[in-house]
């Protein structure tokens, strides 16, 4: 008894524009039951915590397939640590190179899912790993 | 916090019972239209000129949820792109939650918590049905009706519920050809209505374009107009009136339904239904059982 829906953040930082992958994903965690914020393409990091915090959102996916993405997540991560958020899960998708993977998880992005993931797993891997406290509806 | 209401925990109904005490300040705006009418442009512009004036602005956007899975995709962020950055400005997305009547159930005391925390004005933003968004009026003071030019039928379908609840109509994309007419329609429409010069309000009919960045200004001196107009009228008491009555009720049909979930198991309802449907019972002495089993007196 009281469980609320979990609400997700779907984000595209960086500059390419290729959202067919991040719409495909939003699409499928709603048929899930999950409220997805879509903010569309072309986010900067600021842009991306501020809607977190705003949305009160239960998790981060970010995609990005313009090979920034050593540059941006770092920043992502930063500021959500200036701003107090420890509790919210983040995981990335699109083209990340294996090598760059670890860096990644080091950051404190718990998944990294590349093309020819199932929506499946993605959407078990937010049902896992969404902090269960902030779904609680009784303190 | 807002999540916590969002999710009609009981916890948050003892923080709203204290918000109320601080609740009362902001001018409440409603927004709505139909589908692709333009209405989070426009509230995104709106915010914009809103700024312009040093006003803290809240915006809560409401989506549908959809009826088969629960989930929601709420999109409503991407239109409000040009209001990042910017700490006077708080959009919350919300979904729907399967309310009808374009507000979620919670919009209500999101809105309280918001305009506790001092933002004036809030834009409440509703789903775009296109029909029976009669429930922003419960909850806003002032209701925006925006209407999109190119949709001729639509005329026709406004004629019944929203021209009643506008108190101001915008026609958005007036860079459009047709909008004009559309403006001259709806004009037609506002000389038909009887009660036009009764009332000492005349609706305004308000035109901008987002793309040319023009009746923005416009729309929010009549919005502060009509708040003015409500002030002195009176009208904000009647208004103020009618919305408490309705949150009551809700607030009572609320706790029927939650004791009613909490009496009848989901076989119970199941077995129920199913003598029903064999003709074994019947639903009205079905409903008066249940009724009573709740603490409801028989009548």
């Amino acid at each position: 008894m009281g469980e609320r829906p979990i609400r997700v953040l779907v984000a595209k930082p960086g500059l390419d524009g290729h959202d067919r992958g991040a719409k495909v994903i939003a699409r499928a965690l709603r048929d899930a039951g999950m409220e997805v914020i879509y903010t569309g393409i072309r986010q900067t990091p600021e842009m991306i915590v501020e809607a977190a915090i705003q949305e009160d959102v239960d998790a981060i996916l970010m995609s990005i397939l313009s090979g920034a993405h050593m540059a941006l997540f770092p920043r992502v991560m930063e500021l959500l640590r200036e701003n107090g958020v420890d509790d919210v899960l983040v995981a990335a998708g699109g083209i990340l190179p294996d090598e760059d993977i670890p860096a990644i998880k080091e950051m404190g992005i718990k998944g990294c899912f590349g093309p020819g993931t199932s929506t499946e797993t993605i959407i078990q891997f937010v049902k896992e790993n969404v902090q269960p406290e902030r779904l609680a509806t009784e303190v | 916090m807002v999540t916590l209401i969002e999710s009609e925990a009981p916890v948050a109904t003892r923080y709203l019972a204290q918000l109320h005490q601080h609740a009362g300040k902001a001018h409440i705006i409603g927004i709505t239209g139909s589908p692709g009418a333009g209405k989070s442009t426009l509230v995104s512009r709106l915010v914009r000129e809103l700024r312009k004036r040093e006003k803290k602005v809240a915006v809560v956007a409401v989506d549908p949820t959809s009826p088969f899975s629960g989930g929601a995709i709420l999109g409503d962020r991407i239109r409000m792109l040009e209001l990042s950055g910017d700490p006077n400005v708080f959009i919350r997305s919300m979904a729907s939650r399967g309310s009808l009547g374009g507000l979620s159930a919670s919009t209500r005391d999101v809105v309280r918590a918001m305009d506790a925390a001092g933002y004036d004005p809030i834009i409440i933003e509703t789903v775009g049905t296109g029909q029976a968004e009669v429930e922003v009026m419960r909850t806003a003071q002032s209701v925006v009706v925006v209407v999109a030019p190119g949709m001729g039928d639509d005329i026709q379908a406004i004629k019944a519920g929203i021209l009643e609840i506008a108190d101001i109509f915008a026609v958005s994309k007036m860079d459009k050809p047709g909008a004009q007419q559309t403006v001259a329609e709806l004009a037609m429409l506002l000389s038909l209505d009887p009660n036009r010069k009764k009332s000492s309000w005349r609706i305004p009919i308000v035109k901008t374009s987002a793309l040319k960045e023009s009746g923005l200004d416009e729309l929010a001196d009549r919005l502060q107009e009509h708040r003015t107009f409500l002030h002195e009228s009176g009208m904000m008491e009647t208004r103020e009136q009618r919305q408490v009555q309705s949150e009551l009720r809700a607030l009572i049909l609320q706790a029927v339904s939650h004791a009613l979930t909490e009496a009848v198991s989901e076989d119970e309802w199941s077995s129920l239904i199913d003598k029903i449907i064999r003709r074994e019972r019947d639903p009205y002495s079905v409903a008066r059982e249940l009724e009573a089993r709740i603490g409801l007196q028989q009548s």
